[in-house]
């Protein structure tokens, strides 16, 4: 049972190994996308454990919860693994075009799969000082990634990415302290009882703030964001797909964890808190992306205002509002990997991501156009498609509660969402281009252009099988919202029955 | 480093250093200690080695890169967590196996996993190091 647990990281870490050891051929790069494709074998095989038994855990070394590490998957765990999964492979598909042999030799694909076994393993972990390491090792991992293939602006990039995080994860190392100090064990099950019979509420209230802070970076949050926007327009176009999609997914998975299962004494100073940071990083993410005229600019800023209607989805703190959390989280990793594909596949035919220097691709290539139109009408929340749902779940949980203001800010950013997505679209696919040059895809190799194409695909199937079907998605966040807001089971797999 | 004082020196502590890393890698897996430290201390002694006969040397020296020494390092790390599947244990449960006797304390020594993933640990150690240091190196 336990190895159904273990396997999902360390395939992953097993695929590094392999695919370093042979950075230099070829088989490199499949070694990595058969990696990939394991990797997504074992997370079903994970998935349909958890379908089949609801919680599941497993005590590594045999070291018996609190003393050990614990490895537990519930509903919301096992979907963020299969998503990183599946992520994982469009990326490792999308590579195979973009990324140059040099920077194979560097390590590229080793380097990829950690990332993925770090982001799984956050995931995955039951144990806090154990998701400290598994952040550290995300650090690591897409830090090399983001300055992998050199340049002035990616290393510019990457000071500012690991210096910001490297702030964050000290923060939060220093809260898992006090927290070990206050309670005596960092088990997150076993903190759920510790932290509610602590004496001294205060400061585990102050506690829980620092790990908002610290997640906060991570998640970038207003007003914590700004890293993102300064690094994520450089590395390559799977690199910041990559990036989009899962990292800041981990530090709102992580919130989400925290916050429902552990820091839950005083949910009304700090759900309150959470609510107008949501509220704040909804509309200051989707003003700064009007303000940008880069395509990849544009996405990062939008990253951030989407970023709000998840942490508002916890926030809200409603049953309703938590299906429509983690509904969002699930929608936004697909629909935002997406578009950093389609950026980089706009790239290699138009020659730029500036919009102001490119140009007439919806004549040039009519299938790419179409296949932006889905996630970017996805993004803003266009019927029928998944986003539509995700926002539609929460805007209704706002009203619920009757939070007027809540819900109307959240439809007006999806409204100014809409905004940047049709300015990518008149300025990229329909003006002609400024140089006068016709972007064929003729100036991609074909076997780019193959590579590319088809996650963008995928993808893009996935966010039309979510929006015209989404009865099972929905009852499947319903059931992880429900164990969110009452971790019984939680806790007692972890720990075995209380007496 | 052109020293004859200080090279003349490093051919000792080399060998000193080397002894005393895998001394600690040992002692480690019964006593606190173990593959960590043993890594930085042989790191030591391969950089001493590096400034006093120069950095392409000390590569010449190592044979095999740095960065695969720390990637088969992990590879067998992860074996030897891997290993308890066939005893149908969790992952990294350590598998001990006595030599002349049944338990700790009648057998002569013991097989086990734990110092298999030690000394994956102690590679990814030394070679982590080692990239670092040699690229610091050569850069100037």
């Amino acid at each position: 049972m336990s190895w159904v647990l273990v396997l999902p990281i360390a395939v992953p870490f097993a695929t590094a190994v392999v695919a370093y050891l042979a950075r230099n051929y070829a088989a490199g790069r499949w070694i990595s996308l058969a990696g990939s494709g394991l990797s997504l074998v074992v997370s079903a095989v994970l998935m349909v454990a958890v379908l089949n038994e609801g919680v599941i855990a497993a005590q590594m070394s045999n070291w018996r919860a609190p003393f050990g590490i614990t490895l537990v998957a519930d509903y919301l765990s096992a979907v963020m693994v299969v998503i990183t999964a599946i992520t994982g492979l469009a990326t490792a598909i999308y590579a195979l075009g973009e990324i140059p042999e040099e920077t194979e030799r560097l390590g590229f694909y080793a380097l990829f799969q950690v990332l993925i076994a770090g982001v799984t393993g956050a995931f995955l972990t039951g144990d806090l000082f154990n998701l400290y390491v598994w952040f550290e090792v995300m650090l690591i991992a897409s830090f090399s990634l983001l300055v992998i293939g050199g340049g002035k602006d990616r290393l510019d990039a990457g000071i500012k990415y690991v210096a910001l995080n490297l702030v964050s994860t000290l923060i939060f190392l220093s809260g898992i302290g006090l927290l070990y100090g206050v309670t005596g064990t960092l088990n997150m099950a076993d903190l759920r009882q510790a932290v509610a019979q602590a004496e001294n509420q205060g400061l585990i209230t102050v506690i829980a703030m620092m790990f908002m802070v610290g997640f906060g970076v991570k998640a970038a949050v207003f007003p914590l964001f700004f890293w993102l926007p300064a690094s994520y327009h450089t590395p390559y176009f799977a690199i910041s797909a990559v990036f989009a999609g899962l990292l800041t997914k981990v530090g709102v998975y992580a919130l989400m964890r925290m916050f429902t299962l552990v820091f839950v004494g005083d949910v009304g100073f700090t759900h309150e808190i959470l609510l107008w940071v949501s509220v704040l990083t909804m509309f200051t993410g989707v003003i700064g992306a009007a303000a940008q005229s880069d395509f990849r600019k544009i996405l990062s800023f939008h990253i951030i205002s989407q970023i709000g209607y998840m942490t508002l989805g916890l926030a809200l703190f409603t049953p309703l509002a938590l299906v429509g959390g983690v509904f969002y989280l699930v929608h936004h990793i697909i629909v935002k990997a997406n578009l950093f594909f389609v950026a980089g596949l706009a790239q290699q035919y138009a020659g730029s991501t500036d919009l102001n220097r490119i140009g007439g691709l919806y004549k040039s290539a009519p299938l790419l156009a179409a296949l932006f139109i889905i996630p970017a009408f996805s993004l803003a929340g266009f019927p029928p498609l998944s986003g539509f749902w995700a926002k539609y779940l929460i805007v209704k949980a706002a009203l619920e509660i009757d939070a007027w203001f809540i819900a109307f800010v959240s439809l007006l950013v999806g409204l100014l969402t809409i905004f940047s997505m049709t300015k990518i679209w008149g300025m990229a696919f329909w003006k002609p281009h400024p140089d006068g040059i016709d972007p064929t895809p003729d100036r991609a190799p074909a076997r780019v252009t193959r590579a590319m194409i088809v996650p963008i695909a995928g993808l893009a199937a996935m966010t039309i099988v979510i929006g015209f079907y989404p009865e099972p998605f929905v009852q499947f966040a319903t059931t992880a919202a429900a164990q969110l807001l009452d971790p019984t089971d939680y806790v007692t797999t972890v720990l075995g029955v209380q007496p | 480093m052109n020293s004859i004082i200080f090279t003349a020196a490093a051919r000792l502590l080399v060998a000193l250093l080397f002894v005393f890393s895998l001394f600690m890698l040992l002692r480690g897996h019964h006593l606190p200690g173990g593959g960590f430290i043993g890594g930085l201390i042989g790191a030591v002694a391969f950089i001493v080695y590096s400034l006093a006969c120069g950095p392409a040397e000390a590569r010449k020296a190592l044979r095999i890169t740095p960065e695969v020494i720390a990637m088969l390092g992990l590879g067998i790390a992860l074996l030897a967590g891997m290993f308890s599947f066939f005893m149908g244990d969790p992952f990294f449960t350590g598998q001990w196996y006595w030599v002349g006797g049944d338990s700790y304390d009648t057998a002569a020594f013991s097989v086990n996993t734990v110092l298999v993933f030690d000394i994956g640990v102690y590679l990814v150690v030394l070679g982590g190091i080692l990239s670092l240091t040699y690229a610091f190196e050569e850069e100037t």
